[in-house]
């Protein structure tokens, strides 16, 4: 115990000493969440567009006025003719371009129906296809309005169905509240899983990792030395983002802190485990660091659900999103933030983490052994 | 003073020595060259915001023939799949929370008769809105098929009435660019960007720190080449990974994900170099602040792996982010290379288009290495 104590009193220390190295440990944390808190955001708001009102009367400028007051379409230019509205999709500088026609008002009144164009940039798929769903539902509320205006002088009117919408666990459909849980757990990840690689293959560059072998110090002890250390420096990193989480970024927290917790303890145990084994493979820090950063950070970011659902993956990569543990991680954080889920909801991702922890853990100590050995 | 055939002479063993240590230090190379190709090929397929298969349950109070169709207008749409069925509002609650179901759509008692009745009908639609972008799109679309029903209903009541049925507006959207509103073709681009910024930058600043490390900087520094013959040499080999890496991921991306290269080659082509150019000046810029590797490494992603992935408008619009960010979202030279790249790629455009984007570029190119040289030569002349 004592053997292990001093080795993390001297990890710590060699952590804090360096300035830089401290600055990365505790303030980066806060500093990612915090920008990625504001530009992780896929909502879809002010998407440029470009008007031609070839008609100029009332009825065209009531179709304007639905656009521009929904708060999705900021106007960003008015055109002088129909080309002239799709110049400014070519530049770049609108999205979306309105075309209303010239007689659209007389087609409108005369129980004509009138055709209205328009054309959209599919450059960014994801936003236009939520813009182009925002216009049809403008337009065709205007067009029903319109027929039941007109229909009034019939004695009765049609039935129709109307959705009534109940938008559960984040109700103003806001990306911050699905992405700023995740970010919690992707600074948990990066910070534990490369500050424990870099150290262990930081003294096997200077050569200090050997004089530790030759002392009395058993290698399980050599083990939790350098990795307690980092379990304390994690938790504080929690602690931080989720206090910005919640308190800066108000994002609703309505499960108990104790399971998130609780399962970054759990979830620790892989990235620790991970980190063991990058270190026995790289033999310099670089190595290491690209190791992290290719070979699990960024595909962990993709293939967990940070931000590309899984449900939209092809079936095949679906299941080897069971093999990436941050993907039930985030789950289990995201179902703690919005949908205040207890254990008994959570305990099949916390049984995958401890599966997966205990079984990558064990196999890089194994290996870590017979490599010092 | 700086003789062309002079200077070359002695960049060359630089360039040489700086390549060969890159093709020895065999885990690097790999990284730098298969884990690109390996991203992409997966980030191509299977990266998108293609909401499809959403998975949606029923509670039906109302169980009649009409009832089931109207599921079945659901059905067949293609972006849903029946998940469950509810048969009280604790499934409903059950369905939700487990995520068995993204969306439950109940089906009032009096479905059918109400229809018939000529009345309004209001159905509940309960969405899960964890994930706020499949949340919206899920919407827009139990919203059309419920306003095609509702339309359908109009028409059939006017054809009673005797009343031509009549449809005000109508609107039939184009699209171009791409017309199938494929995530793919939109993210693929970017994610060149991405993967050329992280060759780039992280193996420009850790080679450079590297040899700080070890004093082999220090030996190059008492050498007869001048500052900018170093820079030149350090540069010039990552320059050209950085170019063989961009061929392998263009023809990954024309051959696998059918993203088209509608412009020229060589429009595209400036454009890649002169944003490698940029991205190897902030590398030569972090290593000459950083002393140690790892210090080099974080300053590279926080500098540029974080801001490309987050600022840069290859994922998240940046047209919805708060204005400072948005003001901040200039220091990654990516948001400008991105909009060359989709400008070129996708929409057939030249120089003309974007020559805003390829004058930051070359100022952020001079800047980062003008002040790398000063900072160098400086520290030079302490030693």
């Amino acid at each position: 115990m004592k053997a292990i104590y001093h080795l993390v009193i001297k990890e710590l220390k060699q952590l804090l000493r360096d300035k830089r190295m401290r600055f990365m440990a505790i303030a980066a944390p806060v500093i990612q969440l915090a920008v990625l808190g504001y530009a992780a955001t896929t909502d879809v708001r002010s998407i440029p567009m470009a008007i031609y009102d070839g008609d100029k009367t009332s009825e065209s400028r009531a179709l304007i006025n639905r656009f521009t007051n929904s708060g999705y379409f900021e106007t960003t230019g008015w055109a002088d003719s129909p080309n002239d509205a799709t110049a400014f999709l070519e530049r770049g500088k609108a999205w979306i371009a309105l075309i209303i026609p010239r007689g659209f008002s007389s087609d409108v009144l005369g129980r004509k129906t009138a055709r209205l164009q328009l054309i959209a940039d599919g450059t960014d798929a994801n936003s236009v296809n939520i813009a182009l769903g925002y216009s049809t539902l403008i337009i065709n509320g205007y067009s029903r309005g319109l027929a039941e205006k007109l229909l009034e002088t019939s004695p009765v009117k049609p039935g129709g169905i109307t959705p009534q919408y109940r938008i559960w666990y984040n109700e103003s459909l806001k990306s911050r509240n699905f992405m700023i849980p995740a970010v919690v757990v992707l600074v948990l990840m990066i910070v534990t899983l490369t500050l424990t690689s870099m150290a262990i293959v930081k003294e096997k560059e200077i050569g200090t990792l050997e004089q530790l072998l030759v002392t009395p110090i058993k290698p399980h002890q050599l083990i939790l030395g350098k990795l307690i250390p980092f379990v304390l420096v994690g938790m504080i990193d929690v602690t931080l983002v989720l206090l910005v989480a919640v308190y800066w970024f108000e994002v609703p927290l309505r499960g108990n802190i104790a399971l998130i917790y609780l399962m970054s303890g759990v979830f620790i145990l892989t990235t620790l485990g991970i980190g063991l084994f990058i270190s026995t493979v790289a033999k310099t820090r670089q190595q290491a660091l690209m190791i992290a950063q290719f070979g699990f950070f960024i595909p962990f970011m993709y293939f967990s659900g940070f931000v590309f659902p899984i449900a939209n993956m092809p079936k095949a990569i679906q299941y080897v999103t069971y093999l990436v543990p941050l993907r039930y991680m985030l789950e289990a954080t995201r179902a703690i933030f919005l949908k205040g889920s207890g254990i008994y909801l959570l305990w099949h991702d916390a049984a995958a983490l401890i599966i997966i922890g205990v079984g990558v853990l064990s196999l890089s100590i194994i290996r870590f052994k017979r490599k010092m050995g | 003073m700086f003789e062309l055939p002079n200077a070359l002479r002695r960049i060359k063993p630089v360039i040489v020595k700086e390549f060969l240590q890159v093709r020895r230090d065999k885990v690097s190379l790999a990284i730098l060259l298969l884990i690109p190709a390996f991203l992409m090929f997966m980030i191509g397929y299977a990266l998108n915001f293609d909401v499809k298969h959403i998975k949606l349950a029923f509670y039906d109070q109302d169980k009649t023939t009409t009832s089931r169709e109207f599921q079945r207008s659901f059905l067949t749409s293609g972006y849903f799949d029946l998940s469950a069925v509810a048969n009280n509002y604790r499934d409903v609650d059950g369905m939700l929370d487990s995520g068995t179901a993204r969306a439950v759509i109940v089906i009032p008692r009096d479905f059918s008769k109400n229809l018939l009745a000529d009345k309004d009908i209001a159905v509940q639609v309960l969405i899960d809105g964890t994930d706020s972008n499949t949340g919206t799109i899920t919407l827009g679309y139990i919203t059309s098929i419920i306003q095609t029903w509702s339309s359908k209903l109009t028409a059939e009541f006017m054809d009673r009435k005797g009343v031509t049925p009549y449809q005000p507006v109508d609107v039939r959207p184009k699209i171009w660019y791409n017309p199938e509103l494929a995530s793919a073709k939109f993210l693929v681009p970017g994610f060149i960007g991405f993967i050329l910024m992280l060759s780039a930058v992280v193996s420009t600043a850790l080679s450079v720190v590297r040899e700080k490390e070890q004093g082999t900087m220090e030996q190059l520094t008492v050498s007869p080449l001048n500052t900018v013959e170093i820079i030149i040499g350090k540069t010039v080999p990552h320059l050209i990974n950085a170019l063989i890496s961009s061929v392998f991921v263009l023809l990954m991306a024309y051959f696998l994900f059918h993203v088209p290269i509608r412009g020229e080659i060589i429009w595209l082509y400036s454009g890649i170099l002169l944003f490698l150019l940029a991205a190897l000046g902030q590398g030569m810029l972090i290593s000459t602040f950083a002393n140690t590797q790892e210090v080099a490494f974080m300053m590279s992603v926080l500098s540029s792996i974080l801001p490309t992935f987050l600022l840069s408008g290859l994922v998240f619009p940046i047209k919805s982010m708060p204005v400072a960010l948005q003001v901040l979202s200039n220091i990654t030279p990516t948001k400008f290379f991105i909009i060359i790249l989709r400008d070129v790629m996708l929409k057939g455009l030249g120089p003309w288009a974007y020559w805003h984007e390829l004058v930051y570029l070359s100022l952020f190119a001079v800047v980062t290495l003008g002040f790398s040289a000063r900072k160098m030569a400086q520290q030079r002349k302490a030693v």
